[in-house]
C-alpha cells in the first residue's frame, strides 16, 4: 500500500467535481419536495438534460448554450410531470417513475446521432489570485463555472427558503396546501414553478456529467445519479446545507475509494465500492435524528375543491 | 413489405400456393450487455449482427435486446427470445453463462452461442477471442512509452478473462521496462461512463501516464485527453475518434466472420457444439492502427510481436513465469495451456494488490 501517492489537494478537488451532479439535482428536488410534490423522475430529467445539453453544445459549439438547453430540457420534461400531477391529478409516485422511464427512452432516441462525438471542452475557470493560494487554490478556486454555480445555488435556495417571503409561501404550500389555498395562494401555479425549477436543476446536473465530467454521450450514462440525489434529499431532512454535505460526502467517498484501490489498500474492493452509500446514509441518518420531518403535504394531491 | 407478407400468407392460407413454401427465415437473436451505442463491446457485436444481415439478406431475420443485466433477468430475456421463435441466440457476455445453460435445457431445438464462457451443452457452443494476445501488444507499447513508470488499469470484474488481460499486459510491459508498476482499479461494471471516467482521473492523479481499460466506454480516453500527455487504447472497438492521441492503438473484436459462419452452419444443418477460442491469427482479434504518437521503433517492435503471435511462433504466456506469491508457474520456454488460461485466477509475479474474490 502506498498512500503517499494520494494527493489530498487533488482528492478534494475531484470531490467537488464528483459531487456537483448530485448536488444540482438534489437541490432542485429539495425545492420541489418543500413545495409538497414528490417527483421520482429525477433520473429521467437528468439524462434528458444530459443529451439536450450535449446535442446543443455539439451543434452550437458553446457549452453555455448547452447548459441552457439542458435546463430547458429538464424543465420541459418536468412540466409534463407537473401537468400530469397538478392538473390531471395523477398519482405522483407512478407519474414520477414513468417520467424516469420516459426520460431514459427519450434520451436514447435523441442521442442516436451523438454517440462517439466529442463536445467542445468547457474551460476551467481559475479565479484570479485566489487560485494561486497553495492547496486551497487548487481545492476550491480552480474549477469550472458549474461547480461555483452549484454552490451558489445551494446558498441561494437556503436564503430564499429561510428569509424571503417567496420561500415562506413555498413552504406553506408544502406544509398545508389547503391552508395556503385558503389564504389565496395559487397552490397549483407555485407547485408547477417549483417542479420546473427542479427539472431545470436536474437537467443541469445531467449535462454536467455529459459535458464536463465524462465528457461524451452514451445511453444511460447518468446510471443512477438521479436516485442518489433523491435519497440525498430525504436523508438531508429537506435542508439545503445538509444536501451539500451529503453530496460532498458521497462524492468524496466515491473518489476516495477509487484512490484507495489504486493505492492498493488491503481492504476488499467490495467494501470499498459500497462505502459511499453506507457512509453517506449513516452520517445523514445520524444527523436527522433531531426533530426535522418531511413537509406535511408531501406527495398529497391537491384540488381546490378539497 | 408487410402488406405483401400478409397477402402472401393469405394466399397460402387459401391454398392457392401450390408449391411447398420454403422454410421460414432463420431467426437469429442477440442478447447485449450494454447499449449498441456504447462504442465498444456491444457496438462490435452489433456490427457483426449487421454483417450477418448484409451477408444473408432476406434469408435471415435478426432480433436483439440491449442492456440486459447479467443475472436472473438475463434468463427471462433469453427465454423470451427463444419463445419468439429464434433459431439461434448469441448471448454476448460472460455473466449470461448460467442463464444460457438453463434456457438451453428448456429449448432443446434452439441453438445457443455464449460468448467468453466455458459451459457447453448439446445445443450450447461457446466462443471467445484471445484478447490477451492483443493485451500483450498493448503492454509492450505501454511499457515502452510510460515516463512515470506507472500504468493505470481499469478492470471490470475479477473473472479469468480480465485477469488474463492484466497478466498479459503486465508481462510485456515489464519485459521492456523492468521498473513498471501497475495500479489497478476494479470498477465492477462493464459500462458506466461516469465511473470509468472517475477511475481514469484517479489513476492519472496518482501518476499513471498510460491507461489500459477493460471496460467498454470511451470515457477513460476522454479523461486521458483532458489530462494531456496521457495515452490509452481503444477497447473492443477501434475508438478512432480519439486518434492519434490519447488512443494510440486498440484491440478490435471482429465477430462478423464467426457469426456468419455459425448462421451458415445452422442453415446447412451442420451446426454442432463447438468451443472456439481464436486470436489474432484467425482475425477474431484485430489490432487497430498504431498512431504516429508511438515512436517508430516501438511501433515496429509491436508489429513484429503481433506477427509472431499471429503465426504462432510466440505465445504471450511463455515461461519462465512465476505466480504472484513467487511459486513457479511456467518453466523456461514452457507455454501456458488453455485450461489454465481459461480458469486463470492469479496474478503473475510483480503485480501488487489482491484479486477480489
Amino acid at each position: 500500500m502506498d498512500l503517499s501517492s494520494i494527493t489530498p489537494a487533488l482528492l478534494l478537488a475531484s470531490l467537488m467535481v464528483a459531487a456537483t451532479p448530485i448536488l444540482l439535482a438534489g437541490i432542485g428536488e429539495l425545492v420541489v419536495e418543500r413545495a409538497g410534490v414528490l417527483n421520482l423522475g429525477v433520473e429521467g430529467m437528468m439524462i434528458t438534460g444530459a443529451i439536450c445539453g450535449f446535442a446543443v453544445t455539439i451543434e452550437t459549439g458553446s457549452p453555455l448554450m448547452g447548459f441552457v438547453a439542458a435546463a430547458a430540457g429538464g424543465a420541459g420534461l418536468a412540466l409534463l410531470f407537473g401537468a400530469l400531477t397538478q392538473v390531471a391529478l395523477a398519482n405522483q409516485v407512478a407519474s414520477g417513475l414513468a417520467l424516469t422511464l420516459f426520460g431514459l427512452g427519450l434520451s436514447s432516441l435523441l442521442g442516436q446521432d451523438y454517440v462517439g462525438l466529442k463536445p467542445v471542452q468547457t474551460p476551467a475557470f481559475k479565479i484570479p489570485l485566489l487560485s494561486d493560494i497553495p492547496f486551497l487554490g487548487r481545492v476550491l478556486f480552480s474549477h469550472d463555472l458549474m461547480v461555483y454555480f452549484g454552490l451558489g445555488l445551494v446558498a441561494a435556495v437556503w436564503a430564499l427558503l429561510k428569509y424571503s417571503r417567496a420561500g415562506l409561501i413555498l413552504r406553506a404550500v408544502g406544509e398545508n396546501h389547503d391552508a395556503a389555498h385558503a389564504l389565496g395562494y395559487k397552490v397549483v401555479r407555485i407547485r408547477i414553478l417549483a417542479i420546473m425549477f427542479g427539472g431545470a436543476c436536474a437537467g443541469l446536473g445531467g449535462a454536467y456529467i455529459s459535458l464536463i465530467r465524462v465528457p461524451q454521450w452514451t445511453e444511460g450514462m447518468t446510471s443512477g445519479a438521479g436516485w442518489i440525489a433523491l435519497a440525498l434529499v430525504v436523508f438531508a431532512s429537506w435542508k439545503p446545507g445538509r444536501v451539500l454535505l451529503g453530496a460532498w460526502l458521497f462524492g468524496g467517498v466515491t473518489v476516495l475509494q477509487l484512490n484507495l484501490q489504486a493505492a492498493g489498500l488491503a481492504i476488499p474492493v467490495e467494501y470499498l465500492s459500497m462505502s459511499p452509500y453506507l457512509i453517506t446514509i449513516l452520517v445523514l441518518v445520524i444527523m436527522s435524528a433531531d426533530k426535522s420531518r418531511a413537509p406535511a403535504s408531501l406527495g398529497r394531491i391537491f384540488h381546490a375543491s378539497g | 413489405m408487410k402488406l405483401t407478407h400478409i397477402l402472401a400468407s393469405a394466399a397460402m392460407a387459401l391454398g392457392l400456393a401450390t408449391t411447398a413454401v420454403a422454410q421460414d427465415k432463420t431467426k437469429v437473436g442477440f442478447i447485449y450487455v450494454g447499449p449498441v451505442g456504447d462504442g465498444g463491446w456491444t457496438y462490435e457485436h452489433d456490427q457483426a449482427r449487421k454483417a450477418v444481415v448484409e451477408h444473408f439478406g432476406d434469408k435471415v431475420e435478426t432480433v436483439y435486446q440491449e442492456s440486459v443485466p447479467e443475472g436472473a433477468d438475463a434468463e427471462r430475456a433469453i427465454t423470451q427470445m427463444a419463445l419468439q421463435g429464434a433459431d439461434l441466440i448469441f448471448t454476448t457476455s460472460f455473466g449470461y453463462m448460467d442463464a444460457t445453460i438453463n434456457v438451453a435445457k428448456k429449448f432443446p431445438d434452439v441453438k445457443f452461442e455464449h460468448a467468453t464462457g466455458y459451459k457447453t451443452a448439446e445445443n450450447v457452443s461457446v466462443y471467445s477471442a484471445r484478447f490477451y494476445e492483443g493485451r500483450a501488444i498493448q503492454g509492450h507499447i505501454a511499457g515502452s512509452m510510460t515516463q512515470s513508470n506507472i500504468i493505470g488499469y481499469i478492470a471490470s470484474f475479477p473473472i479469468p478473462e480480465v485477469i488474463r488481460g492484466i497478466n498479459s499486459a503486465y508481462i510485456h510491459a515489464k519485459k521492456v521496462n523492468p521498473d513498471v508498476e501497475f495500479k489497478i482499479i476494479w470498477a465492477y461494471t462493464w459500462f458506466d461512463p461516469a465511473k470509468e471516467a472517475d477511475a481514469a482521473k484517479v489513476l492519472i492523479e496518482q501518476g499513471a501516464d498510460v491507461i489500459l481499460q477493460h471496460t467498454d466506454s470511451t470515457a477513460p480516453l476522454a479523461a486521458a485527453q483532458n489530462a494531456g500527455n496521457v495515452i490509452g487504447f481503444g477497447q473492443a472497438s477501434d475508438m478512432a475518434e480519439y486518434k492519434p492521441s490519447p488512443r494510440v492503438s486498440s484491440i478490435i473484436d471482429n465477430w462478423a466472420p464467426y457469426y456468419i459462419d455459425r448462421v451458415q452452419a445452422l442453415m446447412d444443418g451442420t451446426w454442432e457444439t463447438k468451443d472456439t477460442w481464436d486470436g489474432i491469427g484467425p482475425g477474431m482479434v484485430g489490432i487497430g492502427e498504431i498512431t504516429d504518437v508511438v515512436p517508430e521503433d516501438v511501433k515496429a517492435e509491436a508489429l513484429a510481436l503481433k506477427e509472431t503471435i499471429a503465426n504462432g511462433e510466440y505465445h504471450p504466456f511463455t515461461g519462465p513465469l512465476n505466480k504472484q506469491d513467487g511459486t513457479p508457474w511456467l518453466a523456461e520456454g514452457e507455454v501456458a495451456d488453455d485450461g489454465t488460461l481459461l480458469g486463470m485466477n492469479f496474478y503473475v509475479e510483480g503485480l501488487t494488490g489482491e484479486i477480489p474474490q
